[in-house]
């Protein structure tokens, strides 16, 4: 290339330096991340042929994944479950996870930094040991949730909650966000630390209480963290998986009712006992995973987002 | 206005925080505290008194003796940490490249580079797996810790990068211009500058680190092979298998959150400092 001009002048040669800088990052990123994700979406409109290359199909595999007879009863089937599992993401973990951060960020709080780290333990733990360990608690033959149960005099309440079609989702949903409430819970401390300390002093001298302090001037100000924590949810949930492989295995159990996006991808792409693997079908789906989760996205910047930047400081 | 020392102050401002925050803390660990204690009791013990921590006639290693016996945990261990501390590095410090370029240097695409490298941030790697496969298996990767390794660092370098940039932009361009000065090469300018944002390359360190160790997807799907399993997939396939064995599936849970939940203990402060770095900013 032109190097022999670079060494000549310090100023504007050509640029070999950047060049090595970017370059290591940039190979490795885009060979394993956006190669990968760009073919995906061209191999979901093709299907496999006998003996030869795959052919080209157009949308088809889009058409039979939401109208075949078989493929769009567990497309919708997972599709409405992953709602249902992000809708009880969105209304339990930003009460529990905005609660738990206005106590930590209060004024004087002793063990603070400890409640802090304890909090977000949970957090830190792999997926499939969370699941596995919440399966032992649940578990009947154990007896440790009925024993707590008892405790309360609920005794009575006690099923096998993983293991019925009624209620594994839900199980499952809040076992998620008993792990995961330690990033809302995060995310909003660090808004309650960012609101500067004489809009509250001032409040308190005009004679607020410390809960109209909290709904009127601090909540406001910590909107766009809920949209933040509600777009990384979101993204999180439709791209789930490991728990409900963990607990429940590739089939999503019982009868489906906890197949979502993520197990669905896997089963399509890889098949699983009598179904045969289908990579193409695999990537229409995960095509799919990818158009849900960009909505979510552009959903967030352009409606969420603009809205709500009148009220930062 | 405020009374500090009422009672009614007292039991709003400390003793019902406190309240919540205790009861909640235990919550957050009781299960993890009831799997490890119970890791350490006779199978009898674990059925009869589960709530109670192991005494000297209830402890019992044989979960312990069991999984040594029976898996190559040791294995998934040393796998789990190449690994780990592989794409780590690889993530770092290509990461520290990139990031040095887009915030040190004004040329044409810079911003469109920046965008294109943080695409990543919010679209997750996995939707490529029927890709990554083919392309592993092209290169005859399959059931080596190479293939995990590469992916884990395409999915860690878009946050990475971003994180580093932001913190790199804040180093004093007077240090860079006197070095520039003095002669010294670009390169040589990019290890001047390393050494002053290491809390952020500590923070980001511990932020790629823990989904690379709790992957379950791609060790699944790229390499499930016994010789190249790690920790997270070779308890999810133990557990699978020993599901009536309560002494040996504690033990395995045990063993496989320790090493996380030592590391926690460790680079929590730097962790949280992560966490809530906005809010010291502002």
């Amino acid at each position: 290339m032109q190097q022999t001009a670079g060494r000549q002048r310090r100023r504007k040669p050509f640029p070999t330096h950047i060049f090595v800088f970017l370059a290591p990052a940039t190979i490795i990123y885009t060979l394993f991340m956006i190669y990968p994700l760009l073919d995906s979406l061209r191999l979901s409109m093709y299907a496999p042929a006998k003996g030869g290359p795959e052919i080209f199909v157009g949308l088809q595999n889009y058409l039979t994944l939401m109208t075949d007879e078989l493929w769009s009863v567990r497309f919708w089937g997972a599709l409405k479950n992953n709602f249902v599992f992000f809708v009880v993401h969105f209304l339990v973990q930003n009460p529990i996870g905005l609660l738990l951060a206005a106590l930590l960020s209060a004024r004087r709080l002793p063990g603070r930094a400890t409640y802090r780290t304890l909090l977000f333990t949970p957090t830190m733990l792999s997926v499939v040991i969370i699941g596995f360990i919440w399966q032992l608690i649940l578990s009947p033959l154990w007896g440790i949730a009925p024993t707590l149960l008892e405790l309360v005099g609920l005794e009575q309440l006690f099923k096998p909650w993983l293991g019925l079609e009624s209620s594994a989702l839900i199980t499952l949903s809040l076992i998620s966000v008993w792990q995961f409430v330690g990033i809302p819970m995060m995310l909003f401390y660090a808004a309650l630390l960012g609101i500067p300390d004489e809009l509250i002093e001032a409040a308190y001298v005009d004679g607020a209480t410390g809960w109209k302090i909290f709904w009127w001037i601090k909540f406001p100000l910590i909107l766009p963290t809920v949209g933040i924590v509600t777009i990384l949810t979101y993204v999180g949930n439709f791209n789930a998986f490991d728990l409900i492989y963990t607990t429940q295995g590739a089939l999503a159990g019982p009868n489906f009712s906890t197949d979502i996006m993520g197990t669905l991808f896997y089963r399509t792409f890889f098949g699983f006992q009598l179904q045969l693997g289908n990579p193409t079908m695999g990537a229409t789906v995960a095509a799919m995973m990818f158009l849900i989760i960009l909505a979510g996205v552009l959903l967030y910047l352009f409606g969420w987002q603009r809205r709500i930047q009148t009220y930062e400081i | 206005m405020r009374d500090t020392s009422s009672l009614r102050y007292k039991i709003s401002q400390v003793f019902v925080p406190q309240l919540v925050l205790l009861l909640y803390t235990a919550v957050a660990l009781f299960p993890v505290i009831l799997i490890i204690m119970n890791s350490l009791k006779s199978r009898k013990a674990i059925f009869d008194t589960p709530f109670a921590p192991p005494n000297s006639t209830t402890f019992d290693l044989v979960g312990y003796a069991t999984v040594y016996a029976r898996s190559n945990f040791q294995w998934y261990f040393v796998n789990s940490l190449l690994i780990t501390l592989a794409s780590m590095f690889l993530i770092l410090f290509t990461g520290a490249m990139a990031a040095y370029a887009l915030s040190e240097y004004k040329f044409r695409g810079n911003t469109m580079m920046g965008l294109y490298l943080a695409l990543g941030i919010m679209i997750p790697i996995r939707l490529g797996t029927v890709s990554i496969l083919r392309l592993v298996v092209a290169m005859g990767l399959v059931n080596t810790l190479t293939a995990l390794i590469l992916v884990y660092t395409a999915m860690g370098l878009p946050l990475a990068i971003f994180v580093l940039q932001q913190f790199m932009r804040q180093v004093p361009s007077e240090l860079k211009d006197a070095a520039r000065v003095d002669g010294a090469s670009e390169y040589r300018i990019f290890w001047l500058v390393l050494p002053l944002v290491r809390p952020a390359v500590a923070t980001v360190a511990v932020f790629v680190m823990i989904p690379v160790w709790n992957d379950l997807w791609f060790p699944l799907i790229l390499a499930p092979g016994e010789s190249t399993r790690t920790v997270t997939l070779g308890a999810q396939q133990f557990l699978g298998q020993f599901v009536s064995d309560w002494n040996a599936v504690l033990a395995s849970l045990t063993l496989a959150m320790l090493p996380i939940l030592i590391l926690y203990i460790i680079f929590s402060r730097q962790l949280i400092r992560g966490l809530t770095a906005g809010a010291v900013k502002t």
